[in-house]
């Protein structure tokens, strides 16, 4: 054995305490099947037109989850801070910003790659053999939007949109949320032929919100996520702390590019292994041909961190060295 | 890595404190928002249908 292929192995053995160098494509699809269970564990009450009315709905799921899911356990983290924002008696959400926070700082954004419902529907309308569409750098912009949606409809508009009774209007669930139509909305029309018959232009509206996104996802990467999605940009915000992070080893990365051209998000991970658009899918870790970008849970104080962010100090040592 | 070895570890312990310290945060609002009956609001609203969710109010 070289020394060189020594060093591979020990540095592999240090990794393989704390990090998944390749996690199966296929694992993650287990794991978000059965996160969509877990959220929806109620299944029952699919049939009967019902929702959940235990304590455990107190408690928000890390995902985007209607609370209105006929099988939903748990709330949906956007829905309880319009709630809480537009109720009468609070008007700053502490527990819900608590959770978020929390949320993000364990998982960051690996919540809207393994364990978001509305992300496994969009990745599963993707596998439509339908030509396959990339965002056009000119249009890069399109992200902020989420920033228009988070302050406008989801803090905004249950602050200042109020009812006769003075109850906030939650502004992102009624207007846009395509996960709450799909969820909620169609499973209860069906079973309710009451709810059936008070259905107006709304329905129609979010109807038409829900297809197009619909049909949109079978050409681009989650464009729900990318362009809309009012938790997955703040759970962006954690990504660069998040103890679960994708690193990348400059002293293996070639910066050939593959895992830049395999990101259906379209994220350079070896420029910046922390950016808040990456949803830990996975799949520049499977193909980066150097073995260089690893993802997985951060648990002690040998964990990556130099490979991570140490890129902007490297960037240009490293082409001083190429140089000379 | 040349001088690079403290300072990784510098950086790394910054990162756990800041990790630390946001989840410490989070864990505080979670408790103020409970002692002011955040919860209730959350689950009176969640075991209600949400007619706005499903496109009706």
């Amino acid at each position: 054995m070289t020394k060189a292929s020594a060093e591979s192995e020990k540095q592999d053995g240090i990794r393989g305490k704390w990090s998944n160098r390749e996690p199966s494509a296929m694992r993650r699809r287990y794991i978000q099947v059965l996160s969509f269970f877990i959220y929806n564990f109620q299944l029952e009450n699919f049939f009967t037109g019902t929702i959940y009315h235990g304590d455990l709905k107190a408690v928000c799921v890390p995902g985007l989850n209607c609370y209105s899911c006929p099988g939903a356990v748990g709330s949906c983290p956007i829905g309880s801070l319009q709630a809480v924002l537009g109720g009468r008696k609070n008007s700053i959400s502490f527990y819900v910003t608590g959770l978020l926070m929390l949320f993000g700082a364990i998982f960051g954004r690996f919540v809207c790659g393994y364990i978001c419902p509305f992300g496994l529907y969009q990745e599963a309308l993707h596998k439509v053999p339908v030509k396959k569409l990339r965002v056009p750098k000119g249009l890069s912009w399109l992200r902020y939007l989420r920033y228009g949606f988070l302050v406008g409809l989801v803090i905004l508009v249950p602050l200042l949109v109020l009812d006769p009774v003075g109850n906030g209007t939650p502004g992102f669930c009624a207007w846009v949320c395509p996960a709450g139509t799909l969820e909620a909305g169609i499973p209860l029309l069906l079973t309710q032929p009451a709810l059936r018959a008070i259905v107006g232009w709304l329905f129609g509206w979010k109807m038409l919100v829900l297809v197009g996104l619909s049909a949109l996802s079978m050409s681009l990467y989650r464009p729900f996520c990318r362009f809309i999605c009012p938790l997955g940009l703040i759970y962006g915000w954690f990504n660069r702390i998040s103890l679960h992070a994708i690193t990348v080893d400059y002293d293996k990365c070639t910066r050939c590019g593959v895992c830049e051209r395999v990101c259906k998000a379209q994220v350079a991970i070896y420029k910046d292994p922390g950016s808040a658009d990456c949803v830990r899918c996975g799949d520049c870790v499977r193909a980066c041909p150097e073995g260089a970008v690893s993802m997985g849970f951060q648990t002690g104080m040998q964990s990556g961190y130099r490979e991570k962010l140490d890129i902007q100090e490297l960037a240009p040592r490293r082409r001083e060295e190429s140089r000379s | 890595m040349n001088k690079g070895t403290s300072s990784p570890n510098k950086k790394l312990r910054k990162l756990w404190i800041m990790r630390s310290a946001a989840a410490a945060a989070a864990l505080v609002l979670i408790g103020v928002g409970i002692a002011v009956g955040e919860v209730d609001t959350v689950l009176a609203k969640a075991v209600r249908v949400c007619l706005e969710c499903i496109g009706i109010g």
